[in-house]
């Protein structure tokens, strides 16, 4: 088995928006596209052509039904990938110690030299978060596109993971959530960010920021309440001879108008 | 442990161009790795997504290497449609292709009919049917979504999508409308991070809450076809509250504009000077004057009695039609399916945004009048529409609502409102009117597609029968702007209004889920007249990929894919511009073809100077353009205007007006693939009307005097139809369009009923269609990456539907419409209008095409709705073939399709099945791995 850092010196990892995500998959097909090409074995697609297409792919877009009872019913997009736990189950499951998490900056990451495509550490992950490439018969999973981030071939701008980098609505932060100063720390503080599954015991690094309220004004305005607002629909006078009457008036006091 | 390097290599080059995975026009980093493709990203230099990508983009990659690419020219060798084929030489195929329409060309042109799907060289397309001197040409427009295009032509000189977007760092609360999660993809979810990222609001209209809608602050659940009833009891509940921006209507609009209110010929047109110039009452004299004159406000309330006719204002005529009841929420909400409260909260919402803090920028400008104003003010309220709200018979009337809503909260052009982008705004009058009166051997005298302003432009002979082969132009659609894409085979097949010899099609699957009622476009294809003919005798076909729509032609000429090619995205066709930038931009051969394929483009010019057509022939008779490249370097619209704005003139430093560079695609892609120019500061709003604008445009050549101009709430064209109907006039409609025409031209926004609505009994649901982001307007389905996101469409069902029938999970339904019946697998959706049931379009395949196993699920399980709609209304006994189409622009009313549906048991298969169709091309790998380099 297989040994976690007492602490690790950053814990990097992302921040995603469940009030922007528009599941659009932008994301995962980011992450496939590098990912296969870069850091060891290629994501490979099985029957790409046929009938039971099935890939290995490091980051999947879920969407979710929720029906509250006095609103309209509401769809959720939740972008899944690896959490790089504090207390990784994957890691301490592993009987190879090719799973490990790394003491600079808390990534988890499997050498692909060691696994023996046992998966232990897929069973162990609470979050499926794991995949088992078909052709290499290794463990695939998000790696924060270590081979990105302190990439000294990419911009620095660039140095981010690919799923960030291509977010069009701009739902996917990274940074240091171990330092409570970082842009994603005060993003997590400012909108409630939330552990996925926090009974699990894991301590992910990765958080989630909630959806804000949804369907205020249904809740209410079905009802005819609507009184807050009530006063920007007063009406100027009764009957259409009425408001030619409030017109003159109003444009009366246009500058430059009929004073 | 650690075994990665830090640093690997990323790419030994990057290739920057631009995306054709859907109709957005990103600019991608293509990282090359050995000489082949490794990794596409996006560019973060560029206008339009700023180094974003969607999942179409990066799933590029996978486009480039499919298997259903096809490889070389084909000859078909078995009975249409049965996809067998046999390879042959680009010499034989182009000798073909001229042998068939050089007889043409002398003698009857209307006997080509050349339409182009989602083609984005439509300038050079049209061009070349120009010269062809055939009439019947347009691209995918008709099908698609003309109606906001046109509608916001017509109303504001420029419409959503690529011609505009809201004013994303100023809006407050944005209010987007329609089904379909589209145009333009990257800039509407940037646009809503960023919206999202400051709390600004986002209520969305649409029967269903996918995508877009999912983040929505808001969602209003609307029935199918009625947002126009919606958009016009807002503007009631805004005009009673007198929230409208009065001086900007005064301003900007017709709404002051003097419309004879009498009887006769000129009823309802305006009040004229002699120049021709619509005439409004000045605030300061109350003299009549001419709309622009200096220094003028004219009188929203103004009135004239002049030649024995009262003239009044628009503003008056339209308060007076909003202010009625009919237009009362209480009147629209059953029918919308939105309780009464709810619309007057978004009423009250709309105002509270609107004119409690208005955005103000101090910067001054001048308008048309000369008169100087201190600041930019604005209302933070924005709109955009997808196709939804327009795919629709009464589409056009409801794209033309909203932009009357948005006109009177004054928030098109000003700051925290609707932007256009260069060239746009541009009014209707500096658009083309339509062409199609053909000769023999003679170029048309002018473009093929435009905006008529009255009877006298339509396209139609003497006894007022329609020139074209899709009616387009004709009293039955007379503002068809795009022309009717989804009519030609029908008309052609049914000889109506004439008989065609060779359909001409590129990039237009018209065989399967581009065709209304795809059964009966299989059907006409494939049909023989009694001399063992084909009705339809012979076809051409352009596409890169084993499509559906091969199978059935005649002549395949194989285009590459976007990476192997040149392109231009150009200010000429739809622009890539934003609204404080114009901008356009190539594709250039990143990776050279690994097949015997040619660019489509360089297939016309090459075609081109075969014919003989002038443009593409010099004058000793041989071949003006080597290629499609060398057009557009060299080709001149006007003189010193041409394909590409950047980097004319001999030394490459003129940008709009220039001569030709010859190094001009060299400079495009050393400078990533694109040009920009920014909109000078004091130009960047009220465009149409801002002298500083309107003078920049002329200098980038997007016209050639100032056009400043008012929105035409009132639409004086759309009355001239309607005059004409009303017995009015030389040129008269048919009688039995008369009526019709008379309801649909109405000049200011109205709502009917949409198609169906008559059997709304028996068929009670209303059915929809949409793309979903990961495939929209890409050719996703035998994308590797894509269909493993989206390789099944189940129909989804809302919960009252699912719970009345009985429905579970795994279960499968019968739905019928007046056309037919399908067989498919249901799911249930809660957040879904309750009497509304949609799918996924064009996942389903057809067996046999697309390179995919004749067992995939899309080709099994997957369906089309295409099969229940028509092409044509059920039959009225009258004699008319009635197409289902909006009349007034002839946009497919998809979305007007009503349904029924039982419970069945589970099948193996969606039905209808049809028999697989022979391949083109080989299968594709049983393991994909797909690195490159070492």
């Amino acid at each position: 088995m297989t040994a976690l850092p007492d602490t690790t010196k950053r814990k990097l990892g992302l921040v995603i928006d469940l009030d922007t995500c528009v599941g659009c998959h932008a994301c995962v097909i980011a992450c496939k596209g590098w990912n296969t090409q870069v850091h060891g074995a290629p994501l490979s697609d099985t029957d790409p052509y046929g009938a039971a297409p099935e890939g290995t792919f490091l980051n999947r877009i879920h969407s979710y039904e929720v029906q509250p009872a006095n609103a309209p019913a509401q769809i959720v997009h939740f972008p899944k990938s690896c959490l790089h736990c504090e207390d990784a189950p994957c890691v301490t499951v592993c009987p190879t110690g090719a799973s490990f998490k790394r003491e600079e900056d808390g990534i988890v990451l499997v050498n692909e030299d060691d696994c023996m495509g046992c998966g232990l550490c897929a069973w162990a992950c609470p979050y499926g978060a794991r995949e088992m490439d078909a052709a290499a018969g290794v463990m695939k999973k998000c790696t924060l596109c270590v081979d990105r981030i302190y990439n000294e071939h990419l911009p620095e701008i660039d140095r981010v993971p690919a799923c960030v980098r291509t977010c069009p609505a701009g739902a996917r932060h990274f940074g240091d959530l171990g330092d409570p100063d970082s842009d994603v720390s005060q993003l997590v503080a400012a909108r409630g960010g939330f552990d996925l599954m926090p009974e699990q015991g894991t301590k992910p690094v990765n958080k989630y920021l909630p959806p804000r309220p949804r369907d205020q004004g249904a809740i209410g305005a079905d009802e005819g309440d609507i009184d807050v607002l009530a006063p920007y629909l007063a009406p100027v006078t009764e009957g259409p001879g009425g408001f030619l009457g409030w017109l003159d008036r109003a444009l009366g006091q246009l500058p430059g108008g009929r004073g | 442990m650690n075994t990665h390097t830090p640093s690997p290599r990323v790419s030994d080059e990057v290739r920057k161009t631009t995306c054709y995975m859907c109709a957005c026009r990103c600019g991608i980093d293509v990282h090359m790795k050995d000489g082949q493709v490794a990794y596409i990203e996006g560019n973060r230099d560029h206008p339009v997504n700023r180094g974003v990508l969607c999942a179409k983009g990066s799933a590029g990659i996978m486009q480039v290497n499919a298997p259903s690419r096809l490889r070389a020219p084909l000859k078909r060798v078995g009975p249409r449609g049965s996809g067998q084929f046999e390879e042959i030489t680009w010499e034989e195929a182009l000798e073909t292709a001229a042998s068939w329409l050089k007889p043409l060309r002398e003698s009857a042109p209307e006997k080509l009919a050349f339409f182009t799907g989602r083609d984005q060289s439509q300038s050079f397309t049209s061009f070349w049917a120009q010269a062809f001197g055939t009439p019947n040409y347009a691209a995918h427009g008709g099908f698609c979504s003309v109606n906001m295009a046109a509608a916001g032509i017509y109303t504001m000189g420029g419409a959503f999508w690529e011609f505009g977007q809201p004013d994303w760092e100023r809006t407050r609360l944005f209010l987007l409308f329609g089904v379909a999660e589209d145009h333009d993809s990257n800039p509407i979810k940037m646009g809503l991070g960023r919206l999202k990222a400051r709390g600004a609001r986002v209520v969305s209209v649409n029967p269903i809450r996918t995508g877009y809608n999912a983040i929505a602050d808001d969602w209003l659940g609307i029935t199918p076809g009625t947002d126009g009833l919606l958009i016009l009891a807002l503007v009631h509940e805004l005009l009673k509250a007198g929230r409208v921006d009065l001086e900007y209507l005064a301003r900007f609009t017709n709404a002051p504009v003097l419309v004879n209110a009498g009887d006769g010929p000129e009823a309802g047109l305006f009040l004229r000077d002699a120049g021709g110039k619509p005439l409004v009452i000045d605030s300061a004299t109350g003299e009549a004057v001419p709309f622009d004159a200096p220094g003028v406000l004219p009188d929203l309330a103004g009135s004239l009695d002049r030649d024995g006719a009262t003239h009044r204002s628009v503003f008056q005529l339209l308060a007076e039609r909003y202010l009625g009841p009919a237009h009362a929420p209480e009147a629209v909400a059953d029918r919308c399916g939105i309780p009464a409260p709810r619309i007057r909260a978004l009423a009250a919402e709309i105002a509270r945004a609107a004119f409690d803090a208005p955005v103000v920028i101090d910067q001054p400008w001048t308008d048309f009048r000369g008169i100087r104003h201190d600041r930019m003010v604005g209302r933070p309220v924005s709109f955009h529409a997808m196709r939804g709200i327009s795919a629709h018979a009464n589409g056009f009337q409801t794209a033309r609502a909203l932009h009357l809503l948005q006109i009177l909260l004054g928030t098109v052009e000003a700051p925290g409102g609707f932007r256009f982008k260069p060239p746009y705004p541009k009014p209707v009058e500096a658009h083309p009117r339509p062409n199609a009166t053909c000769r023999p051997g003679t170029p048309l005298a002018g473009p093929h597609l435009g905006f008529p302003l009255g009877p006298e432009d339509l396209c139609i002979n003497d006894d007022g029968t329609p020139q074209r082969i899709d009616k387009a132009f004709s009293w039955e659609h007379p503002m068809s702007a795009h022309g009717l894409m989804h009519m030609v085979i029908p008309n052609a097949h049914a000889g109506d209004p004439y008989r065609i010899d060779t359909l001409f099609l590129y990039m237009a699957n018209m065989s399967w889920n581009s065709s209304m009622n795809s059964t009966a476009a299989m059907a006409a294809l494939t049909e023989r007249a009694a001399d063992g003919e084909y009705v339809i005798p012979r076809i051409i076909y352009s596409d890169a990929y084993a499509s559906e729509m091969v199978a059935y032609a005649d002549l395949i000429l194989p285009d590459t894919t976007y990476l192997e090619r040149h392109d231009c995205i150009s200010l000429l066709d739809r622009p890539i511009s934003e609204a404080e930038a114009a901008a356009d931009a190539i594709r250039w051969p990143v990776v050279a073809p690994d097949r015997d394929v040619r660019a489509f483009q360089s297939v016309l010019i090459d075609l081109g100077a075969r014919l003989g057509l002038p443009g593409f022939v010099k004058d000793d008779g041989t071949a003006a353009y080597a290629d499609y490249a060398d057009y557009i370097v060299n080709h001149q619209r006007r003189t010193g205007v041409g394909p590409l704005a950047g980097f004319r003139g001999a030394e490459g430093t003129q940008g709009g007006r220039g001569a030709p560079n010859p190094r001009q695609l060299d400079r495009y892609i050393a400078n990533g693939g694109f040009w920009v120019t920014h909109v000078p500061d004091e130009a960047a709003f009220f465009k149409p009307w801002n002298r500083v604008y309107q003078n920049w445009a002329v200098e980038m050549g997007f016209y050639d005097a100032p056009q400043p101009y008012l929105f035409q709430l009132y639409s004086e064209p759309m009355r001239r139809f309607q005059l004409a109907a009303e017995g009015h006039g030389p040129h008269q409609p048919p009688e039995h369009l008369r009526e019709g025409l008379r309801a649909a031209m109405d000049p200011l926004p109205h709502w009917s009923p949409p198609f169906g609505a008559d059997t709304a009994q028996d068929y009670p649901l209303h059915a929809l269609t949409q793309r979903p982001m990961a495939m929209y307007h890409s050719w996703g389905s035998q994308n590797a990456w894509l269909r493993q996101i989206h390789g099944v469409n189940p129909l989804y069902l809302p919960t009252r539907v699912w719970q009345a029938h009985g429905f579970a999970d795994g279960d499968w339904a019968r739905v019928t419409s007046p056309h037919g019946t399908i067989e498919v697998p249901v799911a249930h959706m809660a957040a879904l209008n309750e009497h509304t049931i949609w799918t996924w379009n064009a996942i389903g395949k057809r067996r046999g095409a697309w390179a995919l196993d004749p067992d995939a699920p899309e080709a099994t399980k997957g369906f089309l709705l295409n099969h229940l709609i028509g092409a044509l209304l059920p039959a009225r006994g009258d004699g008319h073939r009635w197409a289902n189409s909006d009349p007034v622009t002839g946009q497919a009313a998809w979305f007007d399709l009503r349904v029924k549906i039982e419970r069945v048991a589970p099948r193996h298969s969606a039905k209808p099945l049809y028999p697989p169709v022979g391949s083109p091309v080989p299968k594709g790998v049983r393991l994909l791995r797909w690195r490159v380099g070492k």
